[in-house]
């Protein structure tokens, strides 16, 4: 609908109606010591081509990851984005972020959605999977409620191996509900401390995080104690990187009973750090804890194919305080994104995609490795990203690299302190060229040569 | 029907008691209101509840409704049909559809309840 604002003609004739002879007057309940009686003290309005101006010079502050070499993960990755995910995502009818309020209009939306969590169902192994959550984080932040509802227990087991960032969501996001999160150690191969979990089971242990691959980019082994965790009673919860799922065990293999990830790397944009899209899939019997839209497909009056929104029973609009979560939409505009995305790349494409970043990883770390002073920090198996071991503060290196055009990746020091100075997060995509290794080798060398030199002097 | 040994709750259910054991349902107005019942959650065997509580829930095709326990005790026993059959309750709900056999910690409890005509009253029939 546009908008068209009154006219001075419009706002005389409403006064007339009124019988006021001027605005003040609609304030009057308002006591006079109260109002403001000067203008706000803000700029007038620009025209438009002052408006683009400015806006072109702030936009050019921004150093997108594109204009640079880059090599930053995380949980954000920098994949290839074919351009029919732009094209097909940014047509009228897809371009809404939203779930209609008369949902079962939207028959196109619905099935869009409706492939989504097919795709999703079937990467993870899980039965059931919904319409998408607002990123990683949260799905995860969202799961632990779902284990403490499940087993009406309070406490969440989070090793150290599991993205900061999301742990730290997860803790803002239940403190309201009284949950408790506790940590579990990683060992030497930056893996979770199998014996230390098994060890801290028990009845209170409402939920088990496992992330893998983890925030070190090393594959966890989960089997090692999904039998303890089920046998106490508790809810593995596992955190996948979807591409990883084409070329490693999924999660129902190794019993998890919620499943979750980030869907950002398929064919979305980094974005500066978001938007983001989440994504969940559980077994049969949570369906009722689990938390968002599902959509399912079924018959129509006239017994043609027809989708539907299932369990909104339990949503706020209906269960209000009682909704099993306050998640009342999806992400509709990224998971549209990612239903095309998996749907262009197909199971062969994706599997080659997995194999590509994974086979490039391994050839970056192997050069990075023979590096003077430069070393691999976790010896477990890792898929597209690494923690390397720089041989001074890794926050210097990513500064110096960043002087010569490379982004060299994250220094994990601010998330695990002074242990962690050297470390330094690097993940690679299909988009990381052997140039791309050339530019990161010679600017982790030259940032080590520059260390030296004070003290050689 | 006997409504004899049976008491009713503003929530619409149902206790039917013999010495200190009881059976749990909702009544026919309820399930009528509700409509389709598509699936329960009931408490499992062994749960202590208190009268007044929420021990499950009732889930039907517009709406879920909270299960609230009559009067206070320990769940013995839960209806396993209708984790297959949640229908009953719409087709047979004083006698199929019952949803839970509990033990009474205070038989005193009852006599707060209504009696059949009383709560007929409360639903105009």
């Amino acid at each position: 609908m546009p908008y068209t604002y009154h006219s001075k003609e419009d706002r005389a004739a409403m006064l007339r109606l009124l019988g006021f002879d001027s605005e003040d007057r609609l304030f009057d309940a308002i006591p006079e010591g109260l109002r403001l009686d000067q203008p706000l003290p803000i700029e007038n309005g620009r025209s438009e081509p002052e408006t683009l101006r400015l806006f072109k010079r702030l936009a050019v502050k921004n150093h997108g990851a594109h204009g640079l070499v880059n090599f930053l993960g995380g949980g954000i990755y920098d994949h290839v984005v074919p351009s029919v995910v732009n094209n097909l995502a940014s047509r009228p009818e897809f371009a809404t972020a939203y779930t209609p309020y008369q949902p079962e209009v939207s028959q196109g939306t619905l099935g869009v959605i409706f492939e989504f969590q097919t795709h999703i169902s079937r990467l993870t192994g899980m039965p059931i999977a919904n319409a998408s959550m607002y990123d990683a984080a949260s799905a995860m932040a969202e799961s632990a409620l779902m284990a403490a509802k499940a087993t009406g227990r309070k406490t969440i087991l989070m090793p150290d191996s599991v993205n900061p960032r999301y742990r730290r969501v997860v803790e803002r996001y239940v403190s309201g509900q009284n949950l408790l999160i506790e940590a579990i150690p990683a060992t030497a191969s930056g893996q979770i401390d199998a014996g230390a979990l098994s060890a801290r089971l028990g009845d209170d242990i409402a939920g088990v995080v496992v992330q893998t691959p983890n925030y070190f980019g090393v594959l966890e082994e989960p089997w090692a104690f999904s039998d303890p965790v089920r046998e106490s009673g508790a809810m593995l919860i596992a955190c996948v990187c979807p591409i990883s799922l084409a070329i490693f065990r999924p999660p129902s293999e190794y019993g998890a009973d919620i499943v979750i990830g980030e869907g950002q790397s398929l064919g979305n944009p980094m974005s500066f750090g978001g938007p983001l899209v989440g994504f969940m899939a559980c077994s049969q019997k949570l369906i009722r804890q689990m938390p968002g839209r599902i959509v399912s497909r079924t018959k129509d009056v006239d017994g043609h194919t027809a989708f539907v929104l299932t369990l909104q029973t339990r949503e706020q609009h209906i269960r209000r305080a009682k909704a099993t979560s306050n998640i009342c939409t999806n992400q509709g505009l990224l998971a549209t994104r990612a239903t095309i995305y998996l749907s262009l790349l197909g199971e062969h494409g994706l599997t080659e995609l997995a194999r590509l970043c994974h086979d490039k990883a391994h050839r970056l770390a192997e050069r990075i490795a023979a590096c003077d002073g430069y070393g691999i920090r976790f010896g477990g198996p890792f898929f597209k990203e690494f923690v390397v071991e720089c041989p001074t503060d890794a926050v210097a290196v990513v500064k110096r690299a960043r002087e010569l055009g490379v982004l060299a990746g994250i220094p994990l020091e601010k998330y695990y302190g002074e242990t962690s100075r050297r470390d330094l997060l690097v993940a690679v995509t299909e988009n990381n060229s052997d140039e791309d290794f050339e530019l990161l080798c010679d600017a982790l060398c030259k940032a080590r040569d520059a260390e030296r030199e004070p003290s050689n002097a | 029907m006997d409504f004899g040994n049976v008491r009713f709750t503003v929530e619409h259910e149902w206790v039917r008691f013999d010495g200190e054991n009881a059976v749990v349902g909702v009544t026919d107005f309820a399930a009528g209101e509700l409509g389709d019942i598509v699936y329960v959650e009931l408490p499992g065997a062994g749960t202590v509840v208190k009268a007044g509580e929420v021990m499950g829930t009732i889930e039907a095709v517009k709406t879920v409704a909270d299960l609230y326990a009559p009067v206070s005790g320990t769940i013995l026993e839960v209806n396993a049909e209708l984790e297959n059959a949640p229908e009953t309750v719409n087709s047979s709900p004083f006698e199929d559809g019952w949803f839970v056999k509990m033990k009474m910690s205070d038989l005193a409890e009852l006599e707060s309840l209504m009696e059949h005509d009383v709560y007929q009253e409360l639903t105009g029939n």
